[in-house]
C-alpha cells in the first residue's frame, strides 16, 4: 500500500510553525523531533528555557568562592558560591563585547577578570570595575553592566537546578513526586549525602532525547546490553549476575516504571531481589579489587559488611528528571546536547561521604570498591547503547519513512495503572514513560515561557 | 610474589588491595627523570620493540597475544584526569585488573558488543621511546607518545596521547605490570571509546 502522507504533502509542515499536534502522535512521534535544527533550536527555548535544568551538584562547589561551568541548554554558565554562600548562576559572558569570562571547568574565585579588556566582576555579578573609566561617558553603576544570571536557582538536596522561566512552578513542585526516589537513593548513604568524584565522559552522534528516550527502556536491555550481560556472568554457573533479571519473562517480573509528571520517570528493579543486606552486592559481576575488598570487609565488620558491600554496588534503579539529569546505579548522568545530532553523557561518579563517621576507616574501603564498580557501566554497556542511538540517527536519515513508534504497553487491558494524584505504573520493558514525557515535551513546545534574566541592582 | 599468588587472578582479584593502588600510584609520580635515564641503546631499543610489538597485536585485533605481555598480576590504567589522581577516591575512564582485561577482551569476541560492530581498523604509531630506571634492578619505566589512528563508520579520527608503562623482569623476560594510558582528551567527552586505547 502506498503512503501519501509521506515526502512532501507532510502535514506537520505546512504553514509557518510545526504542528506538534501532527508530530507527537499517541503511539509514535515524527522523525523530525530528532532530527530538524529548526525543532532543537526551538527546543532551547521552550524545554531548556522553560523547565528547571540540571546544572550542578553542591559537592562540586564546597566552600564559597567555588565555581564550576556548565551549560543551560547552549547558553555558558557558571554555577558559583559567591562570596557569601549564595549560590548563583552567572551566564558566562562578559557585559562588554560578550566574551566568556571563565575558560576553567571549576576552581574559585571571589572575582572575574575578563580576558578580553579587563573589565572586573564580583562573584555576585556585580560590575566592579573598568580600564580607564574616563573614556565612558556611560554610568557604570547602571546594573545593565552586571553579568546576566539566571533568576531562579533552588536546590534539592544538594541537586542545583535553574529555570530561566517565571511561570515555571517552585522546584519542589516541578520535581513532584520524583522527590521520593531521589530521597530512598540519597538515604542509603549515611548522611543522605553523596559527592562527586570524576566522570565517565561519552559522546554520541545523535539527538539528546534518544538518551532520555532510553532512560527508562526495560526492553532493549538483553539485546542491547547482550555483550555486558554476558561477560559479567561468563564465569559463574547460573547467570544471575548484572542485569541478568531481564532474561526470560521481564513484562512479568516484578520491577515496575512509574511516569511522576512533568517528564519524570523512574525505574525500579530493586523488587527483582530480595530485602536483605547484601542483596544487592550478591549480584555485582566480577570488578577488580572485589574478593580482595569484600573480605577484608568482611574480616573487620563482620556484622555490617554486607551494609557496607552494598553501598559499593549499583543501586539498581533509573531517576529520570527531565530534561537532562539520570540517576542511574551509583552515577549521575547529564545530558548535554550539542545541537541537533550530537549529544555529550557524563556519568559523574559518586562516593560515600560520612560525616557522621558512621562507617569510620571502612570507608575508603568502601569507595575503592565503589570506584571500581561505577566503571563497568560505562566501558561495557553505555558504548553499545550510544553505538545503537547513532544508528538510529542514521536511520532516520530515510525521512520519508516518518515514524518512530513507542506503543509497548498500549492498549492491553490492566497493564498500565494510574493513581488519584497522576502517578502511571506499568511493567518494566514498557514504552509508557516515552509516550508520557514526549506528550509533556509537547506540551512545552506548544507554550510560551516566560524567559527573564536577572541582574545584580 | 605475594601472598596472594595463590590466587588466579584471571578468576579472582586479591591483589588489587591498598598495598597495590599504593605501590601503582608511587610507581607513577616523579619517574620521568633525566638522573633515571637510560642512556644504553641496546636496551632502550629493546623497549621499543616490546612497544612496536604491543602496538601491532592490538591493531591486527590479536588481543589474546597482548594479553600474554602482561604480568599475571597487571594493571591497564587510562585515567579521567590529566594528573591520575587516586583511583580509590575517583573513577578512571577504565582502572582494569587481569580478569577485568580479560573480560573485556571477552566482551569483543562475544559479537554482540555493538560499538564495535563493525569493528574498528587501528594504525597506532609509537615514538618518543624513553626508558627509566627504578630503584629496583628488575623494573623500569617506559614512557612513549602513542597516536592510534582509528576508521569506523565512514571517517578515520585520531586518538593522540602518553603512555606509561612499568615493566617488570620476571620468568625469564619483561613483563608489563602497569600500563598508565594518558589520553590527550582524558577529561573530555569521547565517542565511542570500545577499542583497547
Ligand atoms: S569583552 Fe569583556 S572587557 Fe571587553
Ligand atoms: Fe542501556
Amino acid at each position: 500500500m502506498l503512503d501519501k502522507t509521506a515526502g512532501h504533502n507532510r502535514p506537520g509542515f505546512n504553514g509557518p510553525g510545526y504542528d506538534y499536534d501532527y508530530l507527537i502522535q499517541d503511539d509514535r512521534v515524527h522523525q523530525s523531533i530528532y532530527t530538524d535544527p529548526a525543532i532543537f533550536t526551538a527546543e532551547m527555548t521552550h524545554i531548556f528555557g522553560a523547565v528547571w535544568v540540571y546544572l550542578a551538584h553542591e559537592s562540586q562547589i564546597p566552600k564559597n568562592d567555588d565555581f564550576i561551568t556548565t551549560k543551560l541548554g547552549l547558553r555558558p554558565i557558571i554555577v558559583l558560591r559567591d562570596s557569601d554562600g549564595v549560590i548563583r548562576a552567572l551566564y558566562n559572558r562578559c557585559t562588554h563585547r560578550g566574551t566568556t569570562l571563565c575558560r576553567l571547568e571549576k576552581g574559585s574565585a571571589h572575582i572575574f577578570r575578563c580576558p578580553y579588556h579587563g573589565w572586573t566582576f564580583n562573584n555576585t555579578g556585580k560590575l566592579r570595575n573598568v580600564p580607564w573609566p574616563d573614556g565612558y561617558a556611560s554610568d557604570f553603576k547602571d546594573s545593565k553592566f552586571n553579568v546576566a544570571q539566571v533568576p531562579r536557582v533552588e536546590s534539592y538536596r544538594g541537586f542545583i537546578f535553574g529555570t530561566l522561566n517565571m511561570d515555571a512552578p517552585s522546584l519542589d513542585d516541578y520535581l513532584g513526586p520524583v522527590k521520593g526516589p531521589i530521597d530512598e537513593w540519597l538515604d542509603r548513604h549515611p548522611g543522605g549525602k553523596i559527592a562527586y568524584c570524576e566522570a565517565n565522559r561519552l559522546m554520541y552522534r545523535g539527538n539528546w532525547k534518544l538518551a532520555y528516550d532510553n532512560s527508562c527502556d526495560g526492553y532493549h536491555v538483553v539485546f542491547s546490553h547482550r555483550s555486558l550481560l554476558d561477560m559479567e556472568n561468563r564465569l559463574v554457573n547460573e547467570a544471575d549476575k548484572g542485569m541478568s533479571f531481564y532474561k526470560g519473562r521481564p513484562d512479568s517480573a516484578p520491577m515496575y516504571m512509574k511516569y511522576f509528571g512533568h517528564g519524570h520517570h523512574f525505574k525500579d528493579k530493586r523488587p527483582n531481589m530480595e530485602i536483605k543486606p547484601g542483596a544487592m552486592w550478591a549480584i555485582e559481576g566480577p570488578h577488580p579489587g572485589m574478593e580482595h575488598y569484600e573480605a577484608e570487609l568482611r574480616r573487620r565488620f563482620s556484622a555490617r559488611a554486607d551494609e557496607a558491600l552494598d553501598l559499593a554496588a549499583s543501586e539498581p534503579v533509573n531517576i529520570n528528571v527531565f530534561p537532562n539529569l539520570s540517576i542511574l546505579g551509583n552515577h549521575i548522568q547529564v545530558i548535554e546536547p550539542l545541537n541537533h545530532y550530537e549529544t555529550n553523557t557524563i556519568w559523574y561518579g559518586t562516593a560515600v561521604v560520612d560525616d557522621e563517621g558512621v562507617w569510620g576507616d571502612a570507608l575508603p574501603l568502601i569507595n575503592a570498591l565503589r570506584m571500581r564498580t561505577q566503571e563497568g557501566f560505562p566501558n561495557f554497556g553505555e558504548v553499545d547503547d550510544l553505538a545503537n542511538f547513532e544508528e538510529i540517527q542514521r536511520g532516520l536519515a530515510a525521512f520519508e519513512d516518518e515514524w518512530v513508534y513507542m506503543h509497548r504497553g498500549m492498549d492491553i487491558p490492566g497493564r498500565i495503572s494510574g493513581d488519584a494524584d497522576g502517578v502511571i505504573t506499568a511493567p518494566a520493558t514498557d514504552e509508557m514513560f516515552m509516550r508520557e514525557y514526549i506528550k509533556e515535551w509537547k506540551r512545552l513546545m506548544q507554550t510560551e515561557p516566560n524567559i527573564q534574566i536577572k541582574r545584580e541592582p | 610474589m605475594s601472598a596472594t599468588a595463590m590466587h588466579d587472578p584471571s578468576k579472582t582479584s586479591y591483589y588489587v588491595n591498598d598495598d597495590l593502588y599504593d605501590e601503582i600510584i608511587a610507581a607513577f609520580t616523579n619517574w620521568q627523570r633525566d638522573d633515571l635515564a637510560v642512556i644504553d641503546p641496546v636496551e632502550r631499543d629493546m623497549f621499543r620493540r616490546l612497544l612496536e610489538q604491543e602496538a601491532r597485536l592490538l591493531d591486527k585485533d590479536q588481543l589474546e597475544e597482548w594479553l600474554k605481555l602482561f604480568a599475571a598480576e597487571c594493571v591497564y590504567w587510562a585515567p579521567a584526569t590529566v594528573t591520575g589522581g587516586d583511583p580509590r577516591r575517583e573513577v578512571a575512564i577504565s582502572f582494569d585488573d587481569r580478569r577485568r582485561m580479560e573480560d573485556r577482551v571477552y566482551r569483543l569476541r562475544t559479537g554482540f558488543a555493538w560499538s564495535q560492530k563493525p569493528k574498528s581498523r587501528t594504525v597506532r604509531m609509537v615514538s618518543n621511546v624513553e626508558v627509566f630506571r627504578t630503584d629496583k634492578p628488575n623494573v623500569r619505566m617506559v614512557r612513549a607518545s602513542f597516536q592510534i589512528c582509528e576508521f569506523r563508520g565512514f571517517e578515520t579520527r585520531s586518538l593522540p596521547g602518553w603512555a606509561g608503562y612499568r615493566y617488570v623482569e620476571q620468568n625469564g623476560r619483561w613483563e608489563i605490570q602497569a600500563r598508565q594510558v594518558n589520553l590527550l582528551e582524558c577529561d573530555q567527552c569521547i565517542r565511542n571509546p570500545s577499542i583497547v586505547i
